[in-house]
């Protein structure tokens, strides 16, 4: 944020689109840690979790990060993810809680069907975490541009004691002040990373130069062709009947659960292939890649409103 | 590139769902899946492919028909990157309204071209003056039905700025459009020959916006305080927080309020490295020359540039909840990084949206209602006249029984209100 664009077209007292988005998140995140008791940071190594991480390391220099980190782990991970989480945790030296799903499955507080994506049941996993901590502000790092439900999303969103979101009474949110009152056992969700779309975020990635996963960029993957969606093959993804296992040159737009993230076909290998790549392509990247979002139409908006990111 | 930010507003039936699909449609910023599915709905209705639904979010809103919330969506030409607060026109239009346009650079306003000018346009042409959107445009929608007649769009042209007049607006233009069509939106127009402005996009493109901000009273409202107490940064003390207005430079002498000592600014640091210069709407970290006690809800400003010091204010407000305003009502309030409590002292008057007719025998307010007010706060705001500096003169009332955002508040320079 120390330049300023001063390309002839564009006055001096001007913030470039990039720099006005990293002012705001930043401006959120301060605004949540002089507020609130408890924040923690969703953090899962994806790209957006990873941008908002930065902004976060941003917003509090030149003093350590004043949050906890929090990953909802399924179980179902690709152990490339879980190596760079735990690198650039080690790196900012903050605390890490990791919620697992196989442990509320272990401990009967949800049931996990064989063979399913566990997606849905990372909500529990979530909400018994946020109890146990007593986090009373939950970072995300949901965009509006994602989906539809989420389009409608406050940027201080407000949970029930029983987490849930009630699309139809939230609070109006105004110029930059933002409500952050909640009683005991209620919270807040925060979406710092909410203005901003999947190109910005790249864009950001490649300003910065930052490192995120290694599967975000082409590489050679055994996968299958499963609804239409290219599925690469792991401990739970394997061929099924009629399936043919062939190696694909991929990569992820989107890195969740290994059991419901398909890869796309691509030769992007830099930020810059990838921000092409994306300028020009006709699908979502929802739409592309989540098996948990083709459900049907409101799935999203069924799940949020149990509680869920 | 320049990110503008603009709301719109119109009602259920003049097409403005259709308009932002067009928008997002011809500047390519829908997706094929998106387009499909909007395909498998609208022959699920069996009707021709809609673009409104492009625009619908929650089940609910389908079910009815209706947009319930403010949604935002974004898109992007080589020129400029847009978020869009699309805000519906139905019963809870000013909440929503209110709630879109305080962010806006820009307020577009939908007026259907068989019908002209309507209650409801005056209405939203009266909420982004007093919400001081800087820049107005009128989009004569549906001109595809009057035969493109520049006769129409001549006539409600006039007329609106017949009632603009009365209003704060200061910067008006006209375009005639058929979102249905396409025509004027992102392309210029083959049906309106007689149309020499430019296209609606064409128009947000070029918007002159880097004016709008205050960039003259430098106004820093302290957010947080960062002292790392590490060994690299032993005595380090920053002032965290975003420029509210004017332009504050490396060596400026500043004074603190509510305190009101004087120092200078040291440097004005980012995680990228200090900067010379910060400008709104900046998040930078300030450091003092001086180790003063300064803590979050103080203020920054120049010796003789200072900001109005009050605890008793004056405000226009509009009422966002079911639970009615009244005198002697206890709230909590929040303005830029300040909060207290305050009381409502007096209601003025209850305006009339409609007529602007003011009503000063209103005992209270209802939602979607606006008045003027007096309040006292228990300590005092460091704010500018809303007219002046949106950023420091804006502020929310929250009830403090429901943690509801009751009221969303302009301020007022009391020495000018009558």
């Amino acid at each position: 944020m120390t330049e300023l664009d001063t390309s002839p077209h564009v006055p001096v007292y001007q913030l470039s689109h990039l720099r006005a988005l990293e002012a705001e998140s930043i401006h959120i995140f301060r605004e949540v840690v002089a507020t609130f008791e408890r924040p923690v940071l969703l953090f899962s190594g994806g790209k957006d979790s990873v941008v908002m991480l930065r902004l976060a390391e941003k917003a509090f220099w030149p003093a350590p990060l004043p949050l906890t980190v929090m990953h909802v782990d399924t179980g179902h991970n690709f152990p490339e993810v879980l190596e760079f989480r735990d690198r650039r945790v080690a790196e900012l030296g903050v605390r890490m809680v990791v919620a697992s799903v196989q442990a509320s499955i272990d401990a009967g507080r949800v049931v996990d069907e064989p063979g399913r994506s566990r997606n849905r049941l990372q909500t529990t996993t979530l909400l018994d975490a946020i109890a146990e901590h007593r986090f009373d502000a939950v970072f995300g790092g949901a965009r509006r541009d994602e989906e539809k439900a989420r389009a409608k999303e406050r940027v201080f969103s407000f949970r029930d004691e029983f987490g849930q979101w009630d699309p139809k009474n939230q609070r109006p949110e105004l110029w930059n002040l933002y409500n952050g009152r909640h009683r005991p056992g209620e919270h807040i969700r925060v979406f710092p990373l909410s203005n901003w779309t999947e190109l910005d975020i790249w864009r950001y990635i490649a300003e910065e130069g930052i490192e995120i996963p290694s599967m975000y960029y082409a590489h050679r993957r055994q996968v299958v062709r499963r609804d239409g969606m290219l599925m690469g093959l792991c401990e739970w993804v394997q061929p099924g009947e009629g399936e043919e296992a062939m190696e694909v040159t991929v990569r992820y737009r989107t890195v969740g659960d290994a059991t419901c993230t398909a890869a796309v076909e691509s030769a992007a290998a830099t930020p810059e292939e990838v921000i092409a790549e994306i300028a020009a392509t006709r699908v979502t990247e929802r739409g592309a890649t989540r098996a948990d979002d083709r459900f049907s139409e409101a799935a999203m908006e069924d799940r949020k409103k149990e509680g869920y990111f | 590139m320049e990110l503008l930010r603009f709301a719109t507003a119109g009602s259920v039936d003049d097409g403005k769902s259709t308009l932002i699909g067009r928008l997002l449609y011809d500047s390519k910023a829908i997706f094929e899946d998106q387009l499909e599915a909007v395909e498998r709905a609208s022959l699920q209705r069996g009707e021709e492919t809609n673009l409104a639904l492009l625009v619908d979010g929650l089940r609910a809103e389908r079910e009815q028909g209706i947009t319930i919330d403010v949604a935002y969506r974004y898109f992007a030409t080589p020129a400029r990157t847009f978020v869009i607060a699309d805000t519906p026109g139905h019963v809870q239009y000013t909440r929503n309204m209110v709630t879109g346009a305080s962010t806006a650079d820009v307020a577009l306003i939908l007026v259907d071209a068989r019908k002209g000018i309507l209650e409801q346009s005056r209405r939203h042409a009266f909420l982004a003056s007093l919400l001081r959107v800087p820049h107005l445009v009128v989009c004569v929608n549906k001109m595809d039905l009057v035969g493109y007649d520049q006769d129409v769009f001549e006539a409600i042209k006039a007329d609106f700025r017949a009632f603009a007049m009365r209003m704060e607006v200061t910067d008006l233009s006209f375009v005639p459009v058929s979102a249905l069509h396409g025509d004027n939106v992102v392309h210029r127009s083959a049906s309106m020959p007689w149309y020499e402005g430019s296209s609606l996009i064409h128009h947000l493109e070029q918007v002159h916006i880097a004016s709008d901000r205050n960039l003259i009273d430098v106004r820093f409202p302290v957010q947080y305080v960062i002292r790392p107490r590490s060994d690299e940064y032993h005595d380090f003390r920053g002032y965290a927080g975003q420029v509210a207005g004017g332009v504050l430079r490396r060596g400026d002498e500043v004074i603190v309020l509510p305190s009101g000592w004087s120092s200078v600014v040291e440097s004005i640091d980012t995680a990228d490295g200090p900067i010379e210069e910060a400008f709104a709407p900046m998040s930078v970290l300030v450091r003092l020359a001086e180790d003063l006690d300064v803590s979050r809800g103080d203020m920054l400003c120049r010796p003789h540039n200072r900001p109005l010091v009050g605890q008793d204010l004056e405000a226009m407000v509009c009422w966002l909840d079911e639970k009615h305003l009244q005198p002697g009502g206890r709230y909590a309030i929040q303005h830029t990084t300040r909060s207290a409590r305050a009381v409502i002292k007096e209601l003025a008057y209850r305006l009339d949206i409609n007529t602007l007719h003011r009503d000063e025998g209103a005992t209270g307010l209802g939602l979607n209602q606006i008045g003027r007010l007096s309040l006292r706060t228990t300590v005092p705001l460091f704010y500018d006249e809303y007219r002046r500096n949106r950023a420091t003169g804006c502020f929310i009332l929250i009830d403090e029984a429901t943690n509801a955002t009751v009221a969303a508040g302009m301020l007022l320079d009391p020495a000018h209100v009558g």
